[in-house]
């Protein structure tokens, strides 16, 4: 049994060891002791608890159970998860710690142990605290489901905008102040329960809404989100619990969240606020009336992959864009020989990276990390724009938004002013896809369109593979 | 008003100031045109082909000259012609004023407006339909590979016929202005393999876009002049030059030289050297040979076999194809005329306000006006300027906030931990400070994070979160107190539940980033 001083250094050692570890992964040459440290730390944590003064030794098979039971699936699904789905698998995981939140609040509210020797201020809060931990958590839960539905196509990727949704918003946080303040005031526990359970259903709905109202361009900065409300949510049960363990590392993850999403709504030239609000300020006009803008002038020229291997073993310079296509193709693979072939005959090889290309922050690097490029020659969007008038040939692989021209040239496009990687001013373009679909955002590209631009119309591993095999031919 | 065609007095000169096509439309603009009969016989155009278009015919210069208010004229008038020339007259043609200041003065005398067809601002992309420069330069091109071909003994394309293989003809093109560029386009349309080169590194893209291969001197330094024209190089660039053109001396068949630089004679780049290094029967055609010549072995106005290298340095190539170069020159002198008749009822307006009209003037009413002030426009765009990096990227919003937004931000704090130490029990307060502190590491800490890295952070920060099972852990089973009624069974289950979700989060979240992280390699 360790003593109550011993578990609060024990917290102290885990909290240093969370912050080397996020700082860690800052960098990719310190990235994987950074993981390290993260467990190293959540074990000292958990033992710290298990064996500290506030668990006694009755519950031990019931943790082990519960941890074995858990960790199982955890690993199983961590292993089996394919690289491509992983913004799936991280959205259900963040819906996890929101449910764990919820169960952890009402556990707490009817356990009369948390509030037992409190001053009626100290109660308020602590009850305050109980309100707003379930709330987050809800939210979060009900939300990442949203998005792992979303991400895993199980729903629609449209945007699903309720008339006066902005209100119903407004209502439903209406009605939540109004709970709390009943709840606040309640004589007993099963009144305050009643209060407890009405605002728990508004936050699932909410959170419901929330999502299902963002489109699935929008997935990269939902996730980081969400990843920021599980951290608040860990940080507002610390409060509840007045656990300082607990408030720290909730707010590690809650800040590094909103400043993943900060980093990603400035990729997309969204305001962050509206952002973080939910509903993504998209307000007034709907990114389905822009259809209506005049059809981009010129020709589509397809080309076919004999053509583009001969396209590529000239080429000098060639860039390569990936995109979520290349993601559903599982293309990366096929991506990675023809980069192959191509480095050793002497082609200067390297990818743009759209910040959010993909449907969650970095997706694309992950891929093309599986498939074993070399990180160095995977440059980002900033890093590589102004080298495309250099390059011989662009090739754009599942790629459409990220791409489109439309949000420099056209300031009436819904995307305009979005940073954009400029393949057009390659030499040639190359743009591989399934069909002549727009994108998420629903608009036309006007890339397609350029002069300089071929089409490679097909699956993206399919026409990879016959580049490939018509390159080394 | 009457416009005047003499014809030409020059020895060797063919072309004429307009042809039957472009009178038809001068006489649209309301103005009277007569012609000096044989005028056009050298260009294919005869006196009938003229009536017809309604002209009128008048026989010798002296009449013609006398009769009409406005003269239009292709080479530089001699000063027997502007002894004709009618008092306040206009006079339409080439110049060179810097070049001819005798018959500058000459013509003030007669109180002529004169505007010269060779001082046009060329910049000025609504004079390029006026440019009689680039016209006769494009068809002195076309030319001189056709004098080229001729001279040459040999098929231009290669061929693989019954009779053997015949490998095709390698033209150098020094020089990539207008007739440059036309030459390269005509001798690879011929099928030969076609090298240009020119000091002005910005016309590697023409050249190549008319399918020649742009042959650049190992050597750094801008070369462009302004205007289109090229400047003098430096020593060290000049050698470099040399050098190069040697070594294409060598392997070429055909070199065409169209190097000059405004006011000066032309460079010498093909030395007596190079023309023995050349294969014989080889054939250089000096087009600048005029100004004395891009090679030292060009006799100007004739053809000389030389170490067995033909070179031709013909200053007529306009007048050996004069019924094109008629045709577009009368074409320039017409857009001229439209420029200067806006009202169209065939009576001039010299507008001495419009930027072209003013250039184009060298003379008005018996005052010199030339040369004309420079033109306030943008320098012949060299190359855009490369444009700022993208637009609000990283670096943009990373900029410091203003000094007023940070005030208004640091109040706001203020008012707010104003309120929270005035309500909150100290115990919270402890809580709070630890959780402000806590944001700003996370802040600090994640700020830096390479894009490439999002996705693991974020499973890994997923997986710390997950420290929300130390809430449950501590509700599963607390010291007991006596005398409490704790509903048990309730919290045991809820409290299991929150360990075992936070569990999948725990293992499953550290070891998928362990597994991404280990894909990243260098």
């Amino acid at each position: 049994m360790m003593s109550s001083s011993l578990t609060s250094v024990a917290y102290l050692g885990a909290t240093i060891l969370f912050i080397l570890s996020l700082g860690g992964l800052s960098n990719p040459e310190t990235s994987r002791r950074g993981n390290l440290y993260g467990m190293i730390g959540m074990t000292i944590a958990v033992l710290a608890t298990v064996f500290g003064p506030r668990v006694t030794m009755d519950g031990l098979p019931w943790i082990i159970g519960a941890m074995v039971v858990g960790g199982s699936i955890g690993l199983f699904a961590a292993r089996k998860v394919q690289m491509t789905q992983m913004p799936e698998l991280v959205a259900l995981m963040h819906s996890l710690v929101g449910l764990a939140a919820c169960l952890v609040g009402f556990a707490n509210y009817i356990d009369p142990i948390a509030a037992l020797n409190l001053s009626s201020a100290e109660k308020a809060i602590h009850e305050i605290e109980i309100y707003v931990g379930i709330l987050i958590g809800a939210v979060t839960f009900a939300g990442s489901l949203i998005a792992f539905g979303k991400l895993s196509g199980k729903i629609g990727g449209k945007p699903l905008l309720l008339p006066g949704r902005h209100f119903l918003n407004l209502i439903g946080l209406l009605v939540v102040i109004a709970f709390g303040y009943q709840f606040l005031h309640a004589e007993t526990i099963d009144a305050g329960m009643f209060a407890l359970t009405v605002m728990t259903v508004i936050a699932l709905l909410f959170g419901i809404h929330m999502v299902m109202a963002i489109g699935g361009a929008d997935m990269p900065v939902v996730v980081s989100m969400l990843n920021s409300y599980s951290g608040w949510a860990a940080a507002a049960t610390g409060f509840m619990l007045n656990n300082d363990l607990l408030i720290v590392t909730g707010a590690l993850v809650g800040s590094s969240g909103a400043i993943l999403s900060y980093i990603m709504c400035r990729a997309m030239n969204r305001n962050f606020i509206s952002v973080i609000a939910g509903g993504f300020g998209t307000g007034g006009g709907s990114p389905a009336k822009a259809g209506g803008e005049a059809q981009p002038a010129g020709e589509v020229v397809a080309i076919s992959a004999a053509e583009t291997a001969e396209l590529l073993r000239d080429a000098k310079n060639v860039i390569i864009v990936p995109g979520y296509g290349m993601a559903v193709a599982q293309a990366q693979h096929a991506v990675n020989e023809i980069t192959q072939v191509l480095r050793e005959k002497g082609v200067n090889v390297r990818f743009g990276i759209h910040p959010v290309a993909g449907r969650m922050p970095g997706h694309m690097n992950v891929l093309l990390a599986e498939a074993k490029v070399p990180y160095d020659i995977v440059m980002e969007m900033d890093e590589i724009n102004a080298d495309f008038p250099d390059t011989d040939v662009s090739i754009v692989i599942g790629a459409n938004d990220i791409v489109n021209p439309a949000a420099q040239e056209d300031p009436t496009s819904p995307i305009a002013g979005m940073p954009v990687l400029e393949v057009w001013k390659a030499k040639t373009s190359i743009v591989m896809k399934r069909s002549m679909a727009s994108g998420y955002a629903g608009i036309e590209n006007p890339l397609f369109y350029k002069e300089n631009n071929r089409m490679l119309f097909g699956d993206a591993k399919k026409m990879l593979d016959e580049v490939l095999v018509a390159l080394k031919a | 008003m009457r416009i005047g065609i003499p014809a030409e007095t020059n020895a060797g000169e063919k072309r004429v100031a307009t042809v039957p096509e472009v009178v038809e439309k001068l006489i649209k603009l309301g103005f009277a045109v007569a012609v000096e009969s044989g005028a056009g016989d050298a260009a294919n155009c005869n006196d009938d082909a003229y009536r017809a278009a309604g002209a009128e015919i008048i026989d010798g210069a002296a009449k013609l000259w006398a009769e009409s208010d406005i003269v239009f004229k292709v080479a530089v008038p001699t000063r027997a012609e502007v002894e004709l020339m009618r008092e306040g007259g206009v006079l339409i043609g080439f110049i060179w004023p810097a070049q001819n200041p005798e018959l500058m003065q000459q013509l003030a005398a007669k109180k002529a407006t004169v505007l010269a067809i060779d001082a046009l601002p060329r910049q000025l992309s609504r004079a390029q339909k006026m440019d009689a420069l680039t016209s006769q330069a494009g068809v002195a091109g076309y030319r001189a590979v056709i004098e080229a071909a001729n001279a040459f003994g040999r098929f231009f394309n290669g061929q693989i016929t019954a009779a053997g293989k015949v490998p095709p003809a390698k033209v150098f093109i020094a020089g990539a202005g207008v007739a440059g560029l036309a030459a390269i386009g005509t001798a690879a349309g011929l099928g030969a393999i076609v090298r240009a080169n020119d000091t002005r590194a910005e016309v590697a893209d023409q050249v190549k876009s008319l399918g020649g291969e742009f042959v650049k001197v190992e050597y750094e330094e801008e070369g462009s002049g302004g205007g289109g024209y090229a400047k003098v190089m430096s020593e060290g660039f000049q050698q470099a030059q040399r050098e190069m053109y040697a070594k294409q001396a060598r392997e070429v068949d055909i070199i065409i030289t169209t190097a000059l630089i405004p006011g000066k004679p032309a460079p010498r780049l093909i030395t007596a050297g190079m023309v023995q290094s050349m294969k014989p029967g080889s054939v250089i055609v000096d087009m600048a040979a005029e100004r004395g010549g891009n090679c030292e072995l060009t006799v100007p106005g004739e053809a000389v076999v030389k170490h067995g290298v033909t070179i031709v340095g013909y200053t007529d190539l306009n007048s050996r194809l004069a019924k094109q170069s008629s045709t577009l020159y009368g074409t320039n002198l017409f857009r001229l005329a439209e420029e200067l008749c806006k009202t169209k009822d065939g009576v001039i307006n010299v507008n001495m306000e419009d930027d072209a009209i003013r250039g184009l003037t060298v003379i008005k009413d018996g005052e010199i006006t030339w040369p004309a002030p420079p033109l306030q426009m943008p320098a012949p765009v060299a190359k855009p300027a490369a444009k700022p990096a993208a637009p609000a990227g990283h670096g943009a919003a990373a900029a410091p906030a203003s000094a007023g937004k940070i005030a208004l931000l640091f109040i706001a704090a203020a008012l707010l931990f104003l309120l929270i130490g005035a309500y909150a029990p100290a115990a919270f307060l402890g809580h709070f400070t630890v959780f402000v502190l806590a944001c700003f590491v996370g802040y600090m800490v994640v700020w830096n994070v390479t894009p490439a890295l999002h996705t693991p952070l974020m499973s890994v920060t997923n997986a710390i979160s997950s420290i929300i099972a130390i809430g449950a852990l501590v509700q599963i089973a607390p010291p007991t107190l006596l005398g409490l009624d704790r509903p048990d069974g309730w919290i045991l289950g809820l409290a299991v539940a929150g360990i075992a979700l936070t569990a999948v989060n725990m293992f499953g979240g550290f070891a998928v980033t362990k597994r991404m992280l280990s894909m990243f390699r260098k």
